[in-house]
């Protein structure tokens, strides 16, 4: 399991290879962006998100392996004046 | 051509809008459609964790390609706060750089607190930026907040959500006189005389919430607002008659009557 304080809550989210034995100690299990939002329904949807203080541009959450402790803002455009 | 232009753009609506405070989506669509704005404002949210997945989005209601979107940062008190919500607006918008910053001082007056508004503002020109900035109807401020190059002074009316109407319209009139860039009235219009008086002082144009979405019927204030400023920039440009006390010269001619006092009870 990893934590992420997500929006100021803290989650606690499987990572995809745990179902799995480890083959070894090296190999660790990841989870990067895309997986995160697949595992909360939020694939696709017109969002931003922010990683410890800085912008991960939508090209980079493949790229981007999300470590213990993370801080993540996801946000979205709501009504305002 | 009576052109109005935000970051080369030209607009045919002086009248800017947000998009709060509104019933559902569609109200806020049909409210947005008839004031005719081009330029609506929006604000940037936490997403709800566990959300319906089906959930409407605003911007499937009102689609960027469509209209200018101007990301706010309302509820910001802190320039970090207010920096950070407009780069997650620029990556949400896909690099979309035209933004509202307003940096609030007080939760119970929602006034701005133009110190850190100009620390805010310096920081995102800097990061590329085109700030619209809402700020007091101080002239100083204004003058400085455009010295630092944003591209449009937005003074309060009155506070915002009041509806209390051009409160001063002195300083207004100083600040539009200063500015070389567009001033736009935002916050505090309450009814359609509010906006045509504002834009007969010579402001390029009028932002406003709360006068359209708390109306009894919003979709047609928002109708009325277009009018408003309409007729308050053509009365604007035709230029006033001047005020005095009295005409000694009547709109109808003076010979001919067939009265035969001359104004005189007799």
């Amino acid at each position: 399991m990893i934590q992420l304080i997500i929006n100021g809550q803290p989650q606690r989210f499987p990572l995809p290879d745990q179902a799995r034995p480890p083959k070894s100690d090296q190999h660790d299990a990841m989870l990067n962006i895309t997986q995160l939002l697949a595992h909360m329904a939020l694939q696709g949807k017109r969002i931003a998100i922010e990683r410890n203080g800085e912008i991960v541009p939508r090209s980079k959450y493949d790229e981007q392996v999300l470590t213990d402790g993370d801080k993540l803002e996801i946000v979205v455009a709501v009504g305002g004046g | 051509m009576d052109n109005f232009i935000i970051a080369g753009k030209t607009y045919s609506s002086r009248l800017l809008v947000g998009t709060g405070k509104y019933r559902d989506f569609a109200e806020t669509r049909a409210a947005v459609d008839a004031s005719g704005a081009e330029i609506i404002t929006v604000a940037i949210r936490r997403t709800n964790l566990g959300q319906n997945p089906g959930e409407p989005n605003l911007l499937d209601v009102l689609p960027p390609s469509q209209y200018t979107l101007l990301p706010n940062t309302a509820g910001c008190y802190t320039v970090d706060d207010a920096v950070r919500t407009l780069r997650l607006a620029r990556e949400l918008l896909d690099g979309h750089s035209l933004v509202k910053l307003e940096v609030l001082g007080d939760p119970k007056t929602l006034y701005p607190n133009v110190v850190e508004t100009l620390k805010a503002a310096e920081i995102l020109i800097k990061e590329g930026f085109q700030v619209m900035v809402y700020t007091s109807d101080d002239p100083i401020a204004a003058k400085q907040l455009e010295e630092i190059g944003c591209i449009a002074i937005m003074p309060l009316a009155s506070l915002i959500g009041s509806g209390m109407g051009i409160l001063n319209p002195w300083n207004l009139q100083i600040i539009i006189e200063n500015a070389t860039v567009p001033v736009i009235v935002d916050a505090g219009v309450g009814t359609a005389s509010d906006a045509a008086i504002a834009m007969e002082l010579g402001c390029d144009g009028v932002l406003m919430n709360t006068a359209i979405a708390a109306a009894q019927n919003p979709v047609l204030m928002a109708s009325a607002m277009k009018k408003a400023v309409e007729a308050g920039r053509e009365a604007y440009l035709a230029g006033r008659m001047a005020k005095k006390l009295y005409s000694a010269s009547p709109s109808s001619p003076v010979s001919g009557t067939i009265a035969s006092s001359k104004g005189k009870a007799s």
